[in-house]
């Protein structure tokens, strides 16, 4: 065995351990907040932003970067609707009066 | 910022992004979980704009998205949530091609050689399709769920099938990866041509794939396009060599799958009968034998009487409650019952909504407490010893035949609301439900139907409640 190990390796390696945290994570999830965890996933994903700011950042501007420009944009839109629209089904979640003991 | 500090930058996200997660365990932690959720996501945008050259288009572009979104997110109906996220599934899966176009265009803005190497070349390939597929998909997953389908047939909530679907999609699929590896194989000059062919085909597939897929499968959808996108996501990580990418697409891409198999199994479908689709084709014609059997039905007075006098009550609610909007109503009814010492809780199933715990937080909007709100599991064993099971709006989650053996719902899951001392069902007429099945539960003895829209015979319960 010799070499350098492959990106690809590590991006592997991670993926599998992310997949594992994911399954184990989302199994607790009570089954009233789904739809929230639908919601604020879906934020999640627009991380995606970040390739989409690397595809415009570049100082000469070519159509790479005007199409990373418009990619921004849209998952801006569901960073911003993602995280917001969450909170406020969770707000709706909130106790009115304590009572505790219940279950969700 | 050297390649080392930001990668410390996207860990802490991360970590953040699980966390955001892991709040959703108790709806008490969840405010929190989300605000992590956002920390991450600000620290991961605000750290990569830093590497940039290009900051004002940058911010502009997210001033404008983020404007758009905030505004949607506070317009937004709860009943709308099913169609607000298949709408922003379609977003993901489109940035996941765009970012790929450019990665194509420039490989040097991500920080890769160019030409790309081939490890990256693979992946980028596979984030593509995921993406196109989660974009088309959630374009036609939209149209459905908004009810587009009286405008275009593409968008009928009830499944457009044809001869030889399966045949043409397995086609396509084929085509498309061999457009895939001739994308990988090609020389950088010649790249173009199969990466664009084979993106074509995957908007078309997405579209396929989707169209013969009932309005009762819906949930199931929803969640397989949410995995969908996480997976998008996570392929483009892998393309840019970005572990956070793959961290976040992973969380999001297991959750949906998750949820995806909930769904199925609530329904007792298997996920490949439901990708396969066709179901729901003969919606409410199959309720025609109905002519010989005879329904007790009363009025909202009688059902007062009963439920005034009851000890305990469980409410369960359908989709037909949420799209009649009598949430409010109910909640004043269950106040009021409350209020006369009645020990009232609320029943959830698993698909009561049109997307995984959509109805929680429809009655969450009511301002139901949550502690009233059971899931299926932790209320059929009571349901025995309840004096009344009032059904409202549902129909095929309380349908006893899922216990007999032959039927087509045999081994679902379901409210077991015909154990209960009486049974009262507020329903619009005898339509049957999504899976075009009678229901025995309305013909029983100690059934009592009131027929007619649930907000207005809910509000007359109200009145007579004294």
């Amino acid at each position: 065995m010799s070499g350098a190990i492959d990106p690809t390796v590590v991006n592997l390696t991670v993926f599998v351990l992310a997949v594992f945290v994911g399954y184990h994570v989302v199994w607790g999830v009570t089954p009233a907040l789904h739809t929230p965890l639908m919601s604020v996933t879906n934020a999640i994903s627009s991380v995606i932003m970040v390739g989409a700011i690397l595809a415009a950042g570049p100082r000469d501007i070519d159509a790479g970067s005007i199409i990373g420009a418009v990619a921004v944009g849209l998952v801006a839109i569901n960073t911003f609707g993602g995280f917001l629209v969450t909170r406020r089904m969770l707000e709706m979640f909130k106790k009115k009066e304590p009572r505790g003991g219940g279950k969700g | 910022m050297t390649a080392n500090q930001l990668a410390l930058w996207y860990l802490a996200a991360s970590v953040l992004f699980i966390l955001a997660l892991k709040g959703l365990s108790h709806p008490e932690s969840a405010r929190r979980g989300n605000l992590f959720g956002m920390v991450g996501m600000a620290i991961a945008v605000l750290v990569t704009l830093a590497t940039t050259q290009r900051v004002e288009l940058i911010l502009v572009a997210i001033l404008i998205g983020g404007a758009i979104g905030a505004v949607v997110a506070r317009r937004v109906e709860m009943t709308q949530m099913p169609e607000l996220v298949a709408a922003m599934h379609s977003l993901v899966g489109m940035a996941a091609v765009l970012i790929a176009i450019a990665v194509v265009n420039n490989p040097a803005a991500f920080g890769l050689p160019d030409p790309i190497p081939t490890g990256n070349k693979l992946e980028l390939f596979i984030g593509t399709f995921v993406g196109a597929i989660t974009f088309s998909g959630s374009v036609i997953a939209f149209g459905k769920l908004a009810g587009l389908g009286k405008k275009f047939r593409l968008f009928s909530s009830a499944p457009v099938v044809f001869k030889g679907q399966h045949l043409l999609n397995l086609a396509l699929g084929i085509a498309m990866i061999a457009f895939g590896v001739a994308f990988f194989l090609a020389a950088p000059q010649a790249q173009w041509p199969p990466f664009i062919a084979m993106t074509a085909l995957a908007f078309v597939l997405g579209v396929l794939i989707i169209i013969p897929i009932g309005g009762a499968d819906m949930p199931v959808v929803i969640s397989m396009l949410n995995s969908y996108s996480g997976w998008a996501a996570a392929g483009i990580g892998f393309s840019l060599n970005n572990p956070m990418l793959i961290i976040a697409g992973s969380l999001v891409g297991s959750s949906g799958a998750i949820l995806s198999y909930i769904m199925c199994r609530a329904m007792n479908r298997s996920f490949f009968s439901v990708i396969l689709g066709g179901f729901g084709a003969a919606e409410g014609s199959a309720a025609a034998d109905t002519g010989q059997k005879t329904v007790k039905s009363g009025s909202a007075d009688d059902v007062a009487f009963l439920l005034g006098n009851a000890e305990s009550v469980v409410i369960i609610p359908g989709y037909g409650l949420a799209v009649a909007r009598a949430q409010h109503a109910v909640k004043e009814m269950a106040q009021k019952l409350i209020a006369k010492g009645v020990n009232v809780r609320y029943a959830i199933h698993p698909v009561a909504g049109r997307m995984p715990g959509h109805m929680n937080v429809l009655l969450a909007e009511a301002e139901v407490p949550y502690e009233q709100v059971f899931e299926m599991e932790d209320i059929n064993s009571d349901l025995g010893t309840t004096d009344i099971a009032f059904v409202l709006g549902a129909n095929d989650v309380v349908n006893p035949l899922a216990e007999e053996k032959g039927s087509p719902i045999y081994g679902m899951p379901i409210i077991e609301a015909h154990k209960a001392r009486t049974v009262l069902v507020n329903k619009r007429s005898m339509a049957a439900g999504y899976a075009g099945l009678d229901n025995p539960l309305f013909y029983m003895d100690r059934t009592m139907m009131v027929f007619g829209d649930a907000k207005k015979v809910v509000e007359e319960i109200v009145k007579a409640i004294d």
